[in-house]
């Protein structure tokens, strides 16, 4: 008797783990009732993603059956967990997608197209986009993401340790027309020397993130690759002066610090340091700073410029609804919200005067020089479809490179021997 | 002639055989237990042995996870696996890797767990100084050691205090999966010495004294008494160390990246760059069983090796 109610139990508890475990497989509910569009992001800025959840609910207070959530993941781990969410079926419905990854998401037809939604409304003013900024967004004629942050690269100044080193400011090189990459050199070197401090950082670089180095090389007119993307750039005369100059500022000028040694600028570790303006944020009133533009180089000025883009998976139950939300997060009105955190890719609203509303910490003349000047004139980083094996490809037969006694031109045609076969599928 | 058939107990040989029941106690204790193992046969199945199929099916296709596309190729993922030219260095760096792991971790855990296995006052207190790694996040426990391994870091601040000029611990192929070794080493050597101190507190004490009347020394009896009786702990921490040696991950992710060069790029790195960061699904499978055979096939040697040096089997 007592073996039997415990079979029975048993068989219970089975019964129902199987039926529980069958519950959980559950699919969304039916359709026609409320929606709750996912969106995916890397941002955990407490302030972005309130400014996001407030254009949400006003888009929400339009349409109440649609709400959104914000799910924010870490950058380092972006794309690979974006990645692995599809390949689990778990896509979300929007998500922001990381410039060098562009190529990859709007080739494979994993984007829907936006461009028939967001040109069907004359509000939108779809004109009103730059097309240096929705270049990469594109594919034959047809916008895959919005270009909703287009970060230019900017040189951040501390003036109080150039004073230190009895170096003369950028902002006076700039007026006396001699702001290069050989008076930013010898600045930086002079205040390393002067200051037992770093003398220039192209931040997030680390000796492993070289395309941050675009910053630099396109002052030599070099490219990691051809605009066609088959022919390996790494080799040309251009870039072995760039890296050649870069190597000689490392390890005998000292001008930057050496691999392994980290210097934050934003702690006052370091005279100047080449990074995106929205790391402005960062500064903090321990020294007195500038900002200015990139050095001109052998080639001339120049700009570059970072981006991220927000596009709506093809894959998604909801592709009109998240189209059409993000239609309205990026709509004029909301475009200049946004622009608090992010230079906004409209022709309109790209003035000093609009981005000075929103970013404070900078003057008009450094928000016409650096943001303005920057993303009419400049380029985008480098990306190419398969991005992130080329990168890894390019870190790994870059490393030589980083010791004193590399042979720079051999090192760089290392890189092109390894990277063709890629950059040819 | 009757056209009935007789009564069944008239029937020859069936008489007085009463009818069996099938529902036996044996069948029901049998039953009672296979429902008791279900849940654990049933976690196997689903969360064990389907994904191992799987990763055999999906390493005989081409995966485009982006573009939504899903081919048979055959075995064109294990013949780029031949032809692959960083194989060679990626199985390279892995062998380095668990070899120098595997020695370094259990050589050290013996002779902590030897020198710790003392009644002296205060030795708990160097017990937990040597386990506590094992309890901290192996990421943080890697960012940790990733500062102090820098050019300007801890590790060369103190060498340079004595007068030593270190090394660019991180960023030199040589130095760089040496250093990994050690941070892997500090962190995990607490756990086998642990099982070690536990088989050698085990161990007979009757069967030291015998032999200390006997007159054999410190080292006789640790050689003929000591190991051979924590021989089967060792064949069990010497298992577990070089599975886990081979599937070591995050500490190449956060202090090398695979780095410099393909140095550090051991073969799990090596499957999660292929899958996860340049979507080849298919060839990451591949990688997966190929690190599935190396591991079973070196658990079996080992295996097979035990009836060789462990003296016992519990």
């Amino acid at each position: 008797m007592r073996r039997t109610t415990v079979l029975r139990a048993l068989a219970a508890a089975v019964a129902l783990t199987t039926t529980l475990a069958a519950c959980g497989s559950g699919d969304t509910p039916a359709s026609g009732g409320p929606t709750t569009l996912r969106f995916a992001l890397f941002s955990s800025n407490p302030k972005q993603l309130a400014l996001l959840n407030g254009i949400a609910a006003d888009y929400h207070a339009g349409h109440p059956q649609v709400s959104v959530k914000f799910d924010s993941i870490p950058q380092d781990s972006y794309t690979a967990t974006l990645t692995t969410q599809i390949a689990g079926g778990q896509a979300p419905d929007l998500a922001w997608i990381l410039g060098g990854a562009a190529p990859d998401f709007v080739s494979s037809g994993a984007l829907a197209p936006l461009t028939d939604t967001l040109s069907r409304n004359a509000d939108y003013q779809y004109g009103d986009l730059l097309p240096n900024a929705t270049k990469v967004w594109s594919g034959g004629g047809t916008l895959y993401a919005y270009p909703f942050s287009t970060s230019p690269f900017g040189v951040f100044v501390n003036t109080d340790l150039l004073a230190k080193a009895g170096q003369q400011t950028p902002a006076e090189l700039i007026a006396a027309g001699r702001w290069d990459w050989t008076a930013l050199a010898s600045m930086a070197a002079a205040t390393a020397a002067g200051t037992g401090k770093a003398g220039l950082v192209v931040r997030d670089f680390d000796y492993k993130n070289w395309y941050q180095l675009a910053t630099v090389w396109d002052g030599w007119g070099a490219q990691a690759w051809g605009g066609d993307g088959k022919s390996c750039g790494f080799d040309k005369p251009a870039m072995a002066s760039a890296m050649s100059f870069l190597h000689k500022a490392v390890f005998a000028d000292k001008a930057m610090p050496g691999p392994g040694t980290t210097a934050d600028f934003f702690a006052g570790d370091s005279a100047m340091t080449i990074t995106q303006i929205s790391r402005a944020s960062l500064l903090a009133d321990k020294f007195k700073w500038d900002l200015v533009p990139l050095p001109s180089g052998p080639a001339g000025a120049y700009g570059v410029f970072g981006q991220a883009g927000v596009g709506v998976f093809s894959s998604s139950r909801n592709v009109g609804q998240a189209t059409d939300f993000l239609a309205f997060m990026t709509g004029p009105a909301n475009s200049l919200k946004l622009a608090e955190f992010f230079p906004p890719p409209r022709r309109s609203q790209l003035t000093a005067d609009t981005l000075a509303k929103a970013n404070p910490l900078l003057s008009p003349a450094q928000l016409q020089n650096v943001v303005v000047n920057g993303i009419t004139n400049g380029v985008p980083q480098d990306s190419h479809t398969n991005f992130a094996e080329i990168d890894q490809t390019v870190r790994a037969a870059l490393d030589p490179l980083w010791q004193a006694d590399a042979d720079v031109t051999k090192v760089l045609s290392g890189v092109c021997a390894k990277i063709q076969p890629l950059l040819n599928r | 002639m009757s056209a009935h058939p007789p009564p069944r107990d008239e029937v020859p040989g069936v008489a007085g055989r009463p009818r069996r029941r099938w529902w036996t106690a044996r069948r029901v204790d049998s039953l009672a237990g296979y429902l008791f193992i279900a849940p654990q046969v049933l976690g196997s199945i689903v969360f064990v042995l389907v994904p191992l199929g799987m990763v055999f099916y999906y390493s005989l296709h081409e995966w485009n996870v982006l573009a939504g596309t899903f081919h048979f190729v055959g075995l064109d993922n294990y013949r780029q696996l031949a032809e692959d030219p960083n194989t060679p260095s990626v199985l390279r760096a892995t062998a380095f890797f668990s070899a120098g792991l595997v020695v370094l971790d259990l050589a050290l855990a013996l002779l902590l767990a030897v020198l710790l296995n003392q009644k002296i006052r205060g030795i708990a207190f160097f017990r937990l100084l040597f386990f506590s790694p094992v309890v901290v996040s192996v990421v943080a426990w890697s960012i940790v050691w990733g500062f102090l391994l820098q050019d300007n870091g801890g590790v060369n601040g103190i060498l340079h205090a004595i007068g030593i000029d270190g090394p660019n611990w991180l960023r030199q192929g040589g130095t760089s999966i040496v250093s990994i070794i050690l941070v892997q080493v500090f962190k995990n050597v607490g756990l086998n010495m642990v099982l070690f101190l536990a088989a050698m507190q085990g161990v007979p004490p009757q069967l030291h004294e015998a032999a200390q009347l006997d007159g054999a020394g410190a080292w006789t009896r640790f050689w003929r008494i000591t190991m051979p009786m924590i021989s089967p702990t060792i064949l069990l921490a010497s298992i577990i160390t070089i599975a886990g040696s081979l599937q070591m991950f995050a500490q190449v992710s956060v202090l090398t990246q695979g780095g410099p060069g393909n140095a550090t790029n051991v073969l799990v790195y090596y499957l999660y760059q292929q899958a996860f960061q340049f979507h080849h699904f298919g060839y990451g499978a591949t990688l997966a069983v190929l690190l599935f055979g190396i591991v079973l096939a070196l658990t079996l040697v080992q295996w097979r090796m035990r009836r060789k040096w462990v003296m016992y089997e519990v």
